[in-house]
């Protein structure tokens, strides 16, 4: 085998395990029982597929075409950075808007300290 | 065989694609469809980078990252809207 085949087989291996890590994910957002679980599900694995694909996507075109392209490595790091953000954002205003958790889940933190202090989103009004 | 492998992973990601929907069609409240939704636009992200590979042309490139910003614009939108009920506030004097 030639280097270049080599190289395809590795890149669409990485491909299919993208694929198939965005197949879980969304088995997770389709059985998990409350928002949380499943942002949980949705954020981190689909995150890891998109940056496995594009990194196969990264190293075919620089491989066997000799194409180096920034814009995918910009989409990589864009990636990576802002979804986990978005998630986070997300689960918080799920929790703000009333958003109940699971009925087996035993520890919410969030709500003792929002009881403690009753005004809070009053001073996030005054903070911003 | 590495064309074979390609279509799978595209039609791997169209299932996901499609099941995602079904919690944009179902989700009890709104955030769930919004995350169902983010979800979508990033599978859509990794779908253009395959079908890129299976014709082997570079010109969707741009289409990644102009996905990649507009799914996060517009879930900040959604949440700031959920959480606060504006998404661009007025200046208070």
């Amino acid at each position: 085998m030639s280097a270049n085949e080599i190289s395809s087989w590795i890149i669409g291996i990485i491909v299919l395990l993208g694929a198939v890590l965005s197949l879980i994910s969304a088995f997770g957002i389709i059985r998990l029982p409350d928002i949380y679980t499943r942002s949980h599900a949705a954020t981190k694995a689909s995150t890891l597929s998109v940056m496995c694909i594009l990194t196969g996507a990264f190293l075919f075109f620089s491989i066997v075409e000799g194409l180096y392209s920034a814009r995918i490595l910009l989409g990589i790091v864009f990636v990576f950075i802002t979804a986990p953000v978005g998630g986070h954002l997300i689960s918080r205003a799920a929790y703000h808007s009333g958003v109940s958790l699971w009925d087996a889940s035993v520890q919410d933190e969030l709500n003792g300290k929002k009881q403690k202090q009753p005004s809070s989103s009053a001073r996030e009004s005054n903070n911003g | 065989m590495i064309q074979i492998i390609l279509i799978l992973s595209a039609v791997l990601l169209s299932l996901a694609i499609l099941i995602s929907l079904f919690r944009v069609a179902k989700g009890p409240s709104m955030p769930d469809r919004v995350i169902a939704l983010d979800m979508i636009g990033i599978n859509l992200i990794s779908l253009v980078a395959v079908i890129s590979l299976i014709q082997e042309t570079t010109a969707f490139l741009e289409v990644i990252l102009l996905l990649g910003i507009l799914a996060f614009i517009g879930t900040v939108a959604f949440s700031k809207f959920i959480e606060k009920g504006v998404v661009i506030e007025r200046k208070r004097d």
